[in-house]
């Protein structure tokens, strides 16, 4: 500990630079509203007929006559009051809009990401036990192939096998349309739509956090502490999964932790191909409906949600591994 | 005196490329990917005369499955071949993916030499801009901007690129950073060369290696994004790619099972060949690494 900083001078710079990133994605939102061929009102209303009235007010609220700094400010102003426009397509904020779907999509990735630490764990950990078995080539080849598969196209594979031929499975949306289910049932309900989605999300992160672990295992198992160990004739079991495997674990929580922004879109992609009510499908939805508004505000939010959880993931890491504090 | 250095630093580059590819070999994985992206090179290539149809005219034979004479890969809805939009696909894809990896990584050498060689507030500025663009999720903003300022091949190759570079303005800062206080770069500086001139003939050929291995994983991705704003119904309206075909699949899945498969399995394989020789080149050239 002696040298690195305490745990909250760490938190308050991370917090420190966090902010001008913030102004940047304001920033490039901005610029995309300005940038954009057309009208800046088509902009941002969407192809939607809008009363007169509100288009005047569109303009005088966001200072569409006037210079690019006004503009600029009076965006900033706007989005800081939680204003990010109204879709037309939905007749509600864009806002709610996009936070009501959040939850859906959070439930997706997070129920993926624990798949995918589980599952990864466990196959790097038993390919590291015997390196270059054909149990090991077996796992990296499937992690290879993992981390080549479109997610989107493997949830079509999924579909075709689960749902289409062997009807085990549902293929499209969170619950039954067909029956009203409530208390446990109706979250049995929405587990069994949640099974393909997550299977399908989780793959690539299985493969990526199976290698991670791999390696890290396999370096962590030539240190000391384990020679030590194993001297002291402790259950081999007990040296992979207790002393190997928590020291290979820091790696791991922070490479979901990077990897937000990727198992989002990936998280876009796969609630297109089944029909999940989260952002992505909202993302797709508002291509089609060519409703702009609600497109720049899950650009907006999305961003400063993976802003929060680099943060989050960085003061884990400080916590957890006292020598990033620098 | 300058010639005969260059002929002896021409005389061990070429030996060490020997070496080079003796170690690159000896991974057949790595082979197999050189193998893969060869032979969708080829296919990209002859197109016109590999394809039996073509991609984009329909037939009144509509959603045949695999495994006629005729259409060895089925047709679609629209009765159009199968197997002449995956081979033409693979054309759209790979020119996508390498020259939107290319600019990616150009952009990504000019900006993190720069940062890297100048240091200082040039350097801070450039860096914030990397995190910037680390930070907005890379396929909501392409998204965003190919559905405001419209699609077309150009363009997709255009924002990929775009977007693409911070990983590579990293990699070449870095090296940079470890190369500007070695005593050559001073010698460059003493004999009152140009920085310029000094970035990009004197320390750029020294730092390429990783920038290479890069290069190839970067076009996976780049293929990896094309097809995803295929997917999302953004791609190019006037040439076939596998993922707009993708796309048109999702609403038969049901009945034709076929319109996903292939199409997939060209993303699928492209995205495996560069992801094994840039593993492979990597191995090859960090030969310790490789236990």
């Amino acid at each position: 500990m002696d040298g690195s900083l305490p745990l909250w001078r760490y938190i308050l710079g991370r917090l420190l630079q966090a902010v001008p990133l913030l102004v940047g994605i304001l920033v490039v939102n901005f610029l995309l509203i300005a940038l954009a061929p057309g009208d800046p009102v088509t902009v941002l209303l969407g192809e939607y007929p809008a009363p007169p009235e509100y288009v005047a007010r569109l303009r005088d609220e966001f200072g569409l006559d006037r210079p690019v700094y006004v503009r600029l400010g009076r965006y900033i102003a706007n989005v800081l009051q939680g204003n990010l426009g109204f879709s037309f397509a939905y007749q509600v904020p864009v806002v709610r809009l996009v936070l009501e779907r959040l939850g859906n999509t959070l439930l997706l990735m997070g129920t993926s990401m624990t798949l995918a630490a589980l599952a990864g764990l466990l196959l790097g950990v038993v390919s590291a036990r015997r390196p270059h078995s054909p149990l090991d080539s077996g796992a990296m080849a499937l992690s290879l192939v993992g981390y080549s598969i479109p997610e989107f196209w493997l949830g079509q594979l999924l579909v075709l096998l689960f749902a289409v031929a062997l009807g085990w499975l549902p293929a499209q949306g969170i619950r039954s349309t067909r029956q009203e289910y409530v208390g446990l049932a109706a979250a049995l309900d929405v587990g069994r739509h949640l099974i393909l989605p997550a299977m399908a999300l989780s793959f690539r992160y299985i493969a990526l956090i199976a290698r991670i672990t791999r390696a890290a295992m396999l370096e962590v198992m030539h240190q000391d502490f384990i020679v030590a160990a194993r001297a002291r004739g402790v259950d081999e079991r007990r040296v992979l999964w207790r002393h190997g495997l928590r020291n290979a674990a820091i790696p791991v929580a922070t490479v979901i932790g990077y990897n937000y922004a990727f198992i989002l879109a990936g998280s876009a992609l796969v609630e297109t191909v089944f029909g999940w009510p989260g952002v992505g499908r909202l993302l797709f939805d508002a291509i089609l409906q060519r409703d702009t508004p609600v497109l720049l505000g899950v650009l907006l939010l999305v961003s400063v949600t993976v802003v929060l959880v680099n943060l989050v993931t960085d003061v884990l890491y400080a916590y957890l591994d006292p020598r990033v504090r620098y | 005196m300058v010639a005969s250095v260059e002929a002896v630093t021409g005389f061990t580059e070429s030996r060490s490329l020997m070496d080079f590819w003796r170690r690159y070999r000896r991974n057949r994985l790595a082979v197999a990917g050189l193998f893969l992206v060869l032979a969708l090179s080829l296919v990209a290539l002859l197109a016109p005369l590999l394809a039996p149809y073509d991609p984009m005219s329909t037939s009144l034979d509509s959603l045949q499955p695999p495994g006629t004479s005729r259409h060895p890969l089925g047709t679609d809805d629209l009765g159009r071949d199968i197997l002449s939009g995956v081979i033409w696909g693979t054309r759209v894809s790979l020119l996508v993916g390498v020259t939107a990896a290319a600019t990616a990584v150009l952009i990504g050498i000019i900006l993190g030499a720069v940062a890297g060689y100048y240091g200082g507030y040039t350097d801070a500025v450039i860096m914030r801009l990397t995190e910037l663009f680390q930070t907005i999720p890379r396929f909501v903003l392409a998204l965003v901007v190919v559905a405001l300022f419209g699609r077309g091949l150009a363009k997709l190759v255009l924002v990929i690129g775009l977007l693409a570079w911070p990983q590579a303005a990293r990699l070449v800062r870095g090296q940079f950073l470890s190369q500007k206080s070695l005593p050559y770069v001073d010698a460059a500086r003493a004999l009152g060369l140009p920085g310029w001139r000094i970035i990009f003939s004197e320390i750029l050929p020294n730092v390429l290696a990783p920038v290479i291995v890069l290069a190839s994983l970067d076009v996976a991705q780049a293929i990896l994004l094309e097809a995803s704003l295929g997917f999302f119904g953004l791609g190019d309206p006037n040439v076939v790619s596998w993922g707009g075909m993708l796309n048109h699949a999702q609403g038969y899945l049901r009945t034709a099972w076929w319109m996903s498969v292939f199409p997939g399995l060209g993303i699928a394989l492209a995205v495996l060949g560069f992801n094994l020789v840039g593993d492979g080149l990597n191995d090859a050239i960090n030969p310790r690494l490789h236990e």
